[in-house]
């Protein structure tokens, strides 16, 4: 196990509403084994032995499953290891004297909310609007009463991995959410079961995604950050979805393509 | 305080049909006249409250989290169970109903489990209509896997991901009854208290995390839904925020708290590597399908694991239990590691692991096949090990990862208090003193699906017409000083150590004293060390920062403080509970080959806690359990 020195300059922000600055805080004596939170729960531990505010920042389960962990870490959302969460970073990627410089997701449709932690309630609205299958409880028939080819469910798998974290719409120039919005449909879309709904869910989806966020000018930079790596292809799919939708002579829906 | 269990009468496998008959109604069109409080959007608590705004009621939903979707059930990696006997290997919903009861170690109550058994089809034909990716074979039909204490192939999964994707599912009915206005969302709020007026509950006092202000809420009925308290043991398989508050305030305020001593050390987890440590990692349960536990047969072996050969390695799982191997319940697979590096046989630097070694099954299958049944979970080693799976075995050895005691619950899963209810892995109800792999996303799900939707009804029926208790009542008010007067204290205090740096002291005090093996002895050192370092809490503590906007450190000392508190019934709880039984494992009650020696004349009862003002003097009280359909034997898995 190896030490190392490094500093970090973390953004810190009071509120949604105050300004903002970085602090320059030295963080020596930092085992390579500890993971980038653990490094930064450390600093915590420094901070308010000084009697100074602990940073506050966005985590949960530590294991790349919950999306909750949400750092911009020299610039690159969650950090340098591809296909990694910040919590599944570990301090063994930095070396000694380097400078990190950790900011908060930036995006208009995610506020700040104090120091690195911010408001992605707008992920919500777009499940809400439509990211679902109308299956209330009770009633529904045998599980196996539909085969499903492994090929298929496969890839719905593939989209329904997004962990709905935001690094997608944070590495975006645009802070466009096409990537989590086109994995959820896709998800739902892909499956026998989604097709009731198919085009008034990409609809409604890609709606309330417009209203809340920027749009998409086919950078890429999503899949590069995406700690899941969702494929970009996903939003090829959904495109070709709601362009139907805007042509589907609605009373055949059942009969679809 | 009396416990009535409420099990309706008749034979085992016809009491929940009867009592769906026989319970009371709500009229459809009446539905909306009543309030329901969900605390916890975790799988049971996103599956209720998306069912109850279904069926019409008024549903407020609440968690600390930013979005429901982030509840600790996502973490989930393995499995959930269902006796669809798909794969047509010996499988009903009496056998899992049996494997559960023997699972459990004969501490739970047989109408519960039964019920949790036959709802759990149900859970699967839901789960799938609402389009959760559970894997499939080629031919198109659904996929299963064994999981431990269990001899058919019963478990479904996603990938190593079926708590994201049962979670996901759930949230989505949540989601689209939020967008439809059924339920309310109260996100990154916190119950602090729980308010009961002429002995019912009322309401909830929350905290608003992002603004530090205390509010209420009153209702006609309120569901807890807020998870385990492994976190107890600082280090765990948990999610960093899972703590107790919850379900300890409740207690606080007359909800008996039942068998806390029942805590699941969960056998295949990563090894700690340091101090600086913020939590264990889990390494799914599914891995023992076809990795084998072993170690050196000699304690002095320096060899890398490739080197020693057939001989020189004791498979001790399989040598000990030849008829489950490998896949032995937890509790007996933990404990056996436990022996293993405790009598110096332990692999790795810190010598404190087992290998858990995938070599043979990848030449029996090929590397692709193992990869697809387990690239995450290996994936998500190599990243906190520097260790590849697929060249040499995984370093394994036990850590705290389930609760099986919680709130003390009926058949109809209330609580002591009445309108109080308790779901998921916040209750005590079906999993005995030991819980078989894949079965508590089952309970979950059971919960919020099925069983409370039926018996809330019952107890909202007869309460047509009635006003909520206004949120100005002094109950409600008294609480919520209280509350504030709290979380003011812990920034008055102006101490010398970080929440933190006692909740670790706690954890470690507890996984010594308390963890997979307890005497007495133990137990009354944790019981003598735990009140003179809660004192220090409200002494020393530090907590910087301000009580009127988002302080992470003010939210721990609140948790903490609760933990100290249950910590100490969970020693008393095993100090009475002479016997060792499931994860309970008593050092001076074993048979010589060192299985657990349950004492079932004394002690085949659930131990339901009450609160008496005094942590260190609560009062003890007995549910006698019985067993008419399995029958009470020493449970073998040799
Ligand atoms: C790593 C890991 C892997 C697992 N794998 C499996 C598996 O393969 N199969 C299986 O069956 N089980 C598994 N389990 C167990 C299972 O995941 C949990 O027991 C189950 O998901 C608990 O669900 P729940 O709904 O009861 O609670 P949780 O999912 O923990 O949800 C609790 C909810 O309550 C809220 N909450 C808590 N306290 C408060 C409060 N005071 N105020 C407001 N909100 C509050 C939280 O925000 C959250 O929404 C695993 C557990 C772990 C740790
Ligand atoms: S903390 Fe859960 S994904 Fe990082």
């Amino acid at each position: 196990m190896k030490e190392i020195n490094v500093t970090l300059k973390v953004w810190r922000q009071d509120g949604p509403n105050a300004a903002g600055h970085f602090d320059t805080i030295p963080a020596p004596g930092i085992k390579d084994e500890m993971s980038f939170l653990e490094m930064l729960d450390l600093v915590n531990e420094r901070l308010i032995a000084d009697g100074k505010d602990a940073i506050v920042f966005d985590h949960d389960c530590r294991e790349g499953i919950c999306g909750t962990c949400s750092l911009m870490i020299d610039g690159q959302a969650h950090g340098p290891q591809k296909g990694t969460a910040t919590c599944q970073l570990h301090m063994r990627k930095f070396a000694d004297g380097d400078e990190i410089v950790i900011e908060p997701w930036r995006a208009t449709a995610f506020p700040i909310v104090k120091d690195l932690m911010v408001d992605r309630a707008a992920f919500d609205r777009i499940i809400e609007a439509g990211g679902f299958i109308t299956a209330e409880t009770g009633g529904a028939p045998d599980a196996n009463i539909t085969p499903i080819p492994k090929t298929v469910a496969d890839a719905a798998m593939d989209a329904a991995a997004c962990i709905g974290c935001g690094a997608c719409v944070a590495a975006c120039p645009n802070s466009a959410a096409q990537l989590f919005t086109s994995a959820k449909v896709s998800h739902l879309n892909l499956l026998p079961q989604g097709q009731a709904e198919r085009y008034k869910r990409v609809e409604a989806m890609v709606d309330t995604m417009e209203e809340l966020f920027g749009s998409c000018t086919n950078h890429g930079e999503c899949e590069e950050a995406c700690p899941k790596s969702i494929s970009i292809d996903f939003i090829a799919l959904m495109n070709s979805e709601y362009l139907k939708s805007k042509f589907k002579n609605r009373k055949r829906l059942s009969q679809h393509d | 305080m009396e416990l009535n269990s409420k099990i309706p009468e008749g034979p085992v496998a016809e009491k929940w049909t009867k009592y769906k008959f026989d319970h009371k109604l709500v009229n459809p069109a009446n539905r909306r006249k009543y309030d329901v409080i969900v605390v916890g959007t975790g799988l049971a608590g996103a599956s209720a409250a998306a069912t109850l705004g279904e069926q019409g009621y008024n549903v407020k939903a609440f968690t600390f989290h930013d979005s429901p979707r982030r509840a600790h059930s996502i973490a989930a990696q393995g499995g959930i169970n269902a006796a669809k006997n798909y794969k047509d290997d010996g499988d009903s919903v009496w056998r899992l109903f049996y494997d559960t009861v023997k699972g459990g170690d004969f501490r739970s109550r047989e109408a519960n489990v039964y019920r949790l058994a036959e709802v759990s089809v149900n859970i699967i034909d839901q789960m799938t209509a609402q389009g959760v990716p559970f894997a499939r074979e080629y031919g198109g039909l659904l996929d299963n896997r064994s999981f431990g204490g269990a001899q058919v192939a019963r478990t479904f999964y996603a990938r190593g991901q079926t708590g994201q994707q049962l979670l996901l599912g759930a949230y989505q009915q949540l989601a689209r009854q939020i967008g439809l206005g059924n339920v309310e969302l109260y996100n990154r709020t916190e119950l602090v208290d729980v308010v009961v007026v002429d002995g019912r509950a009322a309401g909830i006092v929350v905290r608003d995390l992002l603004t530090g202000e205390v509010s209420s809420h009153s209702a006609h009925a309120v569901v807890l839904a807020t998870g385990g308290y492994s976190n107890v043991f600082f280090l765990s398989t948990n999610a960093m925020a899972c703590n107790v508050t919850a379900a300890w305030r409740a207690h606080r305020k007359g909800a008996a708290f039942a068998n806390p001593c029942y805590t699941q050390i969960h056998p295949t987890c990563i090894p700690q590597s340091d101090d600086f440590q913020s939590k264990l990692t889990l390494m799914s349960e599914s891995l023992r399908n076809d990795g084998r536990i072993w170690v050196p047969k000699d304690t002095n072996d320096t060899r890398s694991p490739d080197q020693i050969p057939e001989a020189d390695r004791d498979y001790y799982l399989e040598r000990r239990y030849p008829s489950f191997g490998n896949l032995a319940p937890r509790d007996i697979a933990s404990r056996a590691a436990l022996v293993e590096v405790a009598s110096g046989h332990g692999v790795g630097p810190l010598k404190n692991g087992v290998y858990l070694d995938f070599s043979e099954a990848i030449g029996r299958l090929g590397e692709k096949v193992i990869e697809e049944r387990y690239g995450n979970l290996f994936e998500m080693y190599e990243r906190i090990t520097d260790e590849s799976p697929y060249k040499v075995p995984m370093r394994i050895y036990p850590a705290p990862h389930y609760t099986m005691g919680g709130l003390w619950v009926d058949y109809e899963l209330m609580t002591t208090v009445p309108g109080l209810y308790a779901a998921g892995e916040a209750n005590f109800s079906d999993h005995g003193a030991n819980r078989l792999g894949a079965s508590a996303l089952m309970q979950g799900l059971a919960d919020g699906y099925f069983v409370l939707p039926n018996t809330i009804a019952n107890y909202l029926a007869p309460k047509l017409g009635e006003a909520v208790v206004p949120t100005d009542h002094p109950e409600f008010q008294a609480a919520e000083a209280a509350a504030r007067d709290r979380y003011a204290g812990y920034l008055a205090i102006d101490g010398t150590r970080s929440p933190d740096s006692f909740h670790m002291e706690l954890g470690k005090i507890m996984l010594e004293h308390c963890g997979m093996e307890r005497t007495k002895e133990s137990l009354t050192t944790a019981l003598e060390l735990i009140p003179p370092l809660h004192e220090e809490f409200k002494r020393d503590l530090r907590v910087t920062g301000s009580g009127s906007s988002t302080n992470q450190t003010l939210e721990k000392a609140g948790r903490v403080d609760d933990f100290f508190e249950l910590a100490q019934l969970m020693c008393l709880d095993a100090l009475t509970r002479e016997e060792s039984c499931g994860g309970h494992f008593r050092a001076e009650h074993q048979y010589p080959d060192g299985e657990a020696m349950r004492d079932d004349d004394h002690f085949a009862h659930v131990a339901a806690w009450e609160w008496t003002g005094d942590a260190s003097n609560p009062t003890r009280h007995v549910e006698p359990l019985e067993f008419n359909d399995v029958h009470l034997a020493v449970r073998s898995y040799k």
